[in-house]
């Protein structure tokens, strides 16, 4: 085996919970098949793990839409690519979430700006479902 | 897919194909979030539901953090009065500091070593079960995470507004840790 090009693209979370969704329509629509499914079963298990995470993060309420217009509005501001591609898996709620995923953080960026920054995050992204800022107090 | 050939001397087809994976590898300093798995005096180890190969080494983890061996939890000791604990089962966020990717695949003379081991162990008659440290066991992939740092660590240690100080976070932390830790006895 050889690899031809190893690294091809990176994917946001989003784009990869896409990907698992075609997996599982063509496996859906393959049927049952017994000597297909007995090699299917790891791509089964495999596909249903990454699903299961990837459902539990902010990824899981994003769209095409969604992250258009966040790259649309932050074309402005001076974050890297990779910045920005952790900022769309990881929808940080704080100031402190924002630094830990900007490098140089206190060069770039006052605290005026960062503030600015988590507003829009909160604003353009939508939270899980099972974010804990939907709750009011947490539960103990 | 190319087309496929049939070679002289083979009875198989043998067909050219590309394909292309999606893989799972984080960059170094990115961060993760997870669950925690186990805890041993090796340090933490986290997962992420489709990938448990990620640990935390106790020089990676807040000035002031041990083990507690009798209930088997990391603590970090942020103030006196205020402990936090690092309880299996709940959210951890991390930073990436390595990578080691090993081949398992076993090779001739490991396989004849095994099976020498499993045959003596059988012919001792002793049925061990040893409690394995994640820590010790090679892995394909694993990932070495940093919980050093404003923001690692628990989530339940930051989840209140950042205008709080770290104290009254870790003070909810702390309860909502000790409330779990007492149903879990």
């Amino acid at each position: 085996m050889e690899v031809l090009n190893s690294n091809v693209a990176l994917l946001s979370n989003y784009e990869v919970l896409e990907v698992l969704h075609e997996v599982r329509s063509a496996q859906d629509s393959e049927g049952s098949k017994k000597s297909v499914s007995k090699l299917r079963t790891n791509l089964a298990n495999i596909t249903y793990d990454v699903e299961k995470y990837l459902q539990g993060t902010a990824c899981s309420s994003q769209s095409p839409e969604v992250i258009r217009n966040f790259l649309i509005a932050t074309r402005s501001l001076k974050i890297t690519k990779i910045e920005k591609l952790q900022i769309l898996n990881l929808r940080p709620t704080s100031i402190v979430e924002l630094q830990l995923i900007l490098e140089e953080v206190e060069e770039r960026f006052s605290e005026e700006e960062m503030q600015e920054m988590t507003n829009l995050i909160q604003e353009l992204l939508p939270p899980t479902s099972a974010s804990p800022q939907a709750e009011p107090q947490p539960t103990s | 897919m190319e087309n496929s050939y049939i070679y002289p001397g083979d009875g198989a087809s043998h067909t050219r194909t590309t394909f292309q994976f999606v893989v799972f590898r984080p960059s170094i300093e990115e961060i993760l979030e997870g669950v925690v798995l186990s805890a041993s005096s090796s340090g933490l180890q986290v997962s992420l539901g489709f990938f448990s190969g990620i640990f935390i080494k106790p020089e990676n983890m807040v000035a002031g953090s041990y083990y507690d061996e009798t209930e088997k939890v990391w603590i970090w000791n942020y103030q006196e009065e205020h402990k936090l604990f690092m309880d299996v089962g709940q959210k951890i966020r991390l930073r990436v500091i390595s990578e080691s990717f090993v081949d398992t695949t076993p090779s001739g003379p490991q396989l004849a070593a095994e099976h020498q081991a499993a045959v003596a162990a059988a012919a001792a008659g002793s049925v061990v079960a040893v409690a394995k440290d994640p820590f010790s066991e090679v892995h394909p992939y694993t990932i070495y995470g940093s919980t050093d740092g404003s923001g690692l660590g628990m989530i339940s240690w930051w989840a209140e507004d950042e205008d709080e100080d770290v104290k009254d976070e870790a003070n909810e932390g702390q309860e909502d840790s000790q409330s779990e830790h007492l149903e879990s006895t």
